[in-house]
This record gives structure tokens, C-alpha cells and sequence, in this order.
């Protein structure tokens, strides 16, 4: 009874509502990785001006004039998460692995695929502050109308696919020889029906056509990220085992 | 180096004369095709290509599982062959379709869904050997790539349904699609088949034989370890 009092309640506690640790867990390895990003912003700035980078770009290399934009625009923008997307799966993963940080997680009692969500959640959220900025300055520099709750929709279900596909990739490219080259030859051809679907149901809701005609791209995209998450965080644990 | 066994050998003699016989079946025993012509005869090497490669995807996938659960590498090396002769399979397939393709469509590639989820899957497969070369220690080059052909191998019916939902210009012969319907005689049928079932052999054939290359590779490393420290 006296060692009993010792114990801290609120570990008592984990132990005995698994399910709570686990969300703990995750919210500690998706909380720190915001922190961090906080404090040097480094992570946000470089996939940022890479995407403002690239956008300019694409004013040279396309004809974006009035009439194109409506059909072109989906295209360019999901080009440049694509890329800008990868930056920040490749910085975020290789911080962990060179500043010991996984190392110090693999120790830590936590489910390994806590460490998963918890990293997929804070890259999702570095891709999504990026996109959320990148629209507003997408539709001044091109005048186009962009504010669109179904676009929003898509960028949403689209950047989770990819990030939870990211995430388990370049957590294994990053324990690599050719580490960051790497990263895009694995992810792009796995992630592409993603980029499809969501060019075609972003371009269909730029042009404002009816939502059934994108509703087959929905579904897929939908079922793209259920099953993804699912393989993925099953997996994750042979990636990160040593 | 053990020679090969008997089974092998004689599938080497087997599949080299079954593939003349595929070709002699396609030439002069299946019937020209009333609306394509005589380039439609590529279709049967074709299709019997794209099978067998797809299959053989299949099956890495599977024996990545297989690694993954039992940690043997004898898996490893089984899901390297698969991989490998599966990839040149499929680029065959790819390259007569394409054949087939200009003088049908007039155009040697198009981005239709179909051709475009088959360019998705060779990438994904030469990914696949890319990511083995960039990595040295056995142990995580073999988890890793078991895991890169379950989550490549799970995008293959994904882009499946992709086919479902665009429209494709694409000859759809079995199951119902907005593609061209080919009407095919009982002869065309038996070719189909017949060069599908050769195939098989062939890749089976090819297969073994990577696969007796990687256990020979294996056993090299094992001697170099242990004489080049």
C-alpha cells in the first residue's frame, strides 16, 4: 500500500487507459515538432519561399493567361505542394535522425506508431500553413478566384494522403546513402493517383461544375488516405526497428 | 557453383521452343482481325506480357510480406527476382502496346489511364531498385524494400479503379467500360491463352534462374566478409 501512494496517479492512469497514452503520445511528438518549428521557423520558410519560387517559375514556363488559368491553375498548385511537400518531409524526418532525436523516441515507452502520428500530424500541419499561404498569394498574383470551400476541401484530403505516404517513406529514406534524392523516386509514382484526383476535383471546383462530376475523384481520394494511413502506420514500426 | 538441376534444364529447352510455338500460333494459326488488321496480332504477346509482369508484382508484394513476418532472406532474394523480371516483362508489354498503338490510334503514347498507371508502376519498380542501391546492410536493404512493394503494390489497385472512373479509349474486352469491345473467334481465344500459359513458363524459367544468381551473390558477400574484413 505505502509503494502504491508513490506512484504518480497520473502514470496509474496511463497504464490502465492505453488508448489515452497513445493520444498523449501523439500529441507530445506532434507538439514538439510545432515548438520547434516556432522558435527557428526554418522548416516553414524554406518550403515557403521554395513554393513562391516555383509558382514564379511557372509564370515563365506556362502560358498562364486569362482563359487557362481556371484549368491550369490546379495543376501548378499541386506541382508546387508536391515539391514544396517534400522538402519538409525530407528537413523534418533528418532533423530527427541527425540531432538523435528518433533514437531518444525508439527508447521512450511509446507505441511506435504514436511516433508515426505524431510526426505525420506535424508535417501535415507545416504542409497545410504552406498551402494556406501559398493560395491567398496564388490567386493575387494571377488574379483568380480561389477561395473556394471545395478546393479547400481537396487540398485537405489530398495533402493528408501525401503526408501520410511521406512520412513513412522518408522516414525510411533518411536511412539512406542517397537520403534526399531519394525521397521524391520513392514517393512520387506511390502518391501520383493522389495528385491526379485532386488536380482533376480542384480544377472541376475552380471551374464551378457540379459536385457529382467530382465526387468519383472524392471517393478515391478518400479511400487513398484511409487506406494509406492504415499500411502505413502498420509499417512503420519495420522502418524504424533496428 | 552446383549446376542446375534437371527441372531447370529442361525448362530452358521447354520455354525456348514453347515461344516458338507462341509465335508460330500468333503468325499462322489466329485469324487476321476484321477492324485493326494484322498489327492486332501483337495484342496476344501483349497482353500475355502485361499478365505475367502484373502477376509477377503480385507476388513480390506478397513474398515482401512473407520477409517481413518470418525475417528469412531467402524471401529477399525471391522478391528481388520477382521484382526484376517482372519490371523487364511489363516494359515489353509496354513497348508492344505501343506498337500497337500507332497505327490504331496514331499516336505512340497517350496519356490515357490505363498506359499512364502502367508508366506508374515501372517507376514505382525502378524506384524499388534504386532504393536497394542506396542501402549496404542486408538486414535493413531487405526490410525496406518489402516494405516499399506492399505500400508501390497497394497503389496497383488504386490506379486500377482510376480506370473505372475515367473514361478510356483503351479496348476493354472482358467487363463492361465505355472502350472499344473487340469481338474475338474461338481461335484468337486459344491463342490468347496458349501464349499466356507460355509466358508463364518463360517468366517461371527466367525467375529461377535470378533467383539461383541472387543465392550465388549471397554467397559471395558471406565469403568477402569473411576474408576481406
Amino acid at each position: 500500500m505505502a509503494r502504491l501512494q508513490n506512484i504518480d496517479r497520473r502514470q496509474l492512469s496511463i497504464v490502465h487507459r492505453p488508448l489515452a497514452g497513445f493520444l498523449k503520445a501523439v500529441a507530445a511528438i506532434a507538439w514538439k515538432d510545432l515548438v520547434a518549428e516556432l522558435h527557428s521557423r526554418e522548416l516553414i520558410s524554406a518550403m515557403l519561399v521554395f513554393a513562391l519560387l516555383v509558382i514564379l517559375i511557372f509564370n515563365f514556363a506556362l502560358e498562364l493567361d486569362v482563359k487557362a488559368r481556371a484549368t491550369i491553375s490546379s495543376g501548378v498548385l499541386w506541382v508546387t505542394f508536391a515539391f514544396a511537400g517534400t522538402l519538409g518531409l525530407n528537413r523534418s524526418m533528418a532533423v530527427e535522425k541527425d540531432r538523435g532525436c528518433l533514437d531518444g523516441l525508439l527508447l521512450a515507452p511509446v507505441d511506435r506508431a504514436a511516433i508515426y502520428f505524431g510526426k505525420m500530424i506535424s508535417n501535415l500541419a507545416f504542409m497545410l500553413i504552406v498551402e494556406a499561404i501559398v493560395l491567398p498569394v496564388y490567386s493575387v498574383l494571377y488574379n483568380t478566384k480561389l477561395f473556394n470551400p471545395g478546393l479547400v476541401g481537396v487540398i485537405l484530403l489530398g495533402s493528408i494522403g501525401y503526408v501520410v505516404v511521406g512520412t513513412l517513406l522518408s522516414a525510411m529514406a533518411i536511412q539512406t546513402r542517397t537520403r534526399d534524392i531519394l525521397l521524391p523516386i520513392l514517393l512520387f509514382p506511390v502518391v501520383l493517383p493522389i495528385i491526379v484526383a485532386a488536380v482533376k476535383a480542384s480544377s472541376g471546383f475552380l471551374q464551378g461544375l457540379e459536385m457529382a462530376e467530382m465526387m468519383p475523384q472524392i471517393r478515391l481520394l478518400v479511400f487513398y488516405d484511409v487506406i494509406f494511413i492504415a499500411v502505413s502506420f502498420m509499417l512503420f514500426d519495420y522502418v524504424v526497428e533496428e | 557453383m552446383p549446376s542446375q538441376p534437371r527441372v531447370l534444364q529442361v525448362l530452358n529447352i521447354l520455354s525456348a521452343c514453347l515461344l516458338l510455338v507462341a509465335f508460330g500460333m500468333v503468325l499462322f494459326y489466329a485469324p487476321i482481325e476484321r477492324v485493326m488488321g494484322a498489327v492486332q496480332k501483337v495484342f496476344y504477346f501483349h497482353v500475355a506480357t502485361a499478365w505475367v509482369g502484373m502477376l509477377g508484382f503480385i507476388a513480390a508484394a506478397m513474398t515482401g510480406i512473407a520477409y517481413l513476418r518470418t525475417q528469412n532472406p531467402k524471401w529477399d532474394i525471391v522478391e528481388v527476382a520477382a521484382v526484376e523480371i517482372s519490371l523487364v516483362f511489363f516494359f515489353i508489354a509496354i513497348v508492344l502496346g505501343s506498337i500497337w498503338a500507332r497505327p490504331a490510334w496514331g499516336t505512340w503514347w497517350t496519356w490515357e489511364p490505363r498506359l499512364t498507371t502502367a508508366a506508374i508502376l515501372e517507376m514505382i519498380y525502378v524506384a524499388y531498385l534504386l532504393l536497394r542501391q542506396g542501402i549496404e546492410e542486408p538486414d535493413r536493404r531487405a526490410r525496406f524494400s518489402a516494405i516499399y512493394t506492399l505500400v508501390g503494390g497497394l497503389s496497383i489497385p488504386v490506379t486500377f479503379l482510376s480506370i473505372r472512373l475515367f473514361r478510356t479509349i483503351h479496348p476493354v474486352i472482358f467487363g463492361s467500360g465505355l472502350g472499344e469491345k473487340m469481338s474475338m473467334t474461338t481461335p484468337m481465344y486459344v491463342t490468347m491463352f496458349s501464349n499466356i500459359a507460355v509466358f508463364s513458363i518463360i517468366f517461371s524459367t527466367l525467375f529461377w534462374h535470378r533467383i539461383r544468381l541472387g543465392r550465388l551473390a549471397e554467397k559471395v558477400e558471406q565469403l568477402k566478409l569473411k576474408f576481406m574484413p
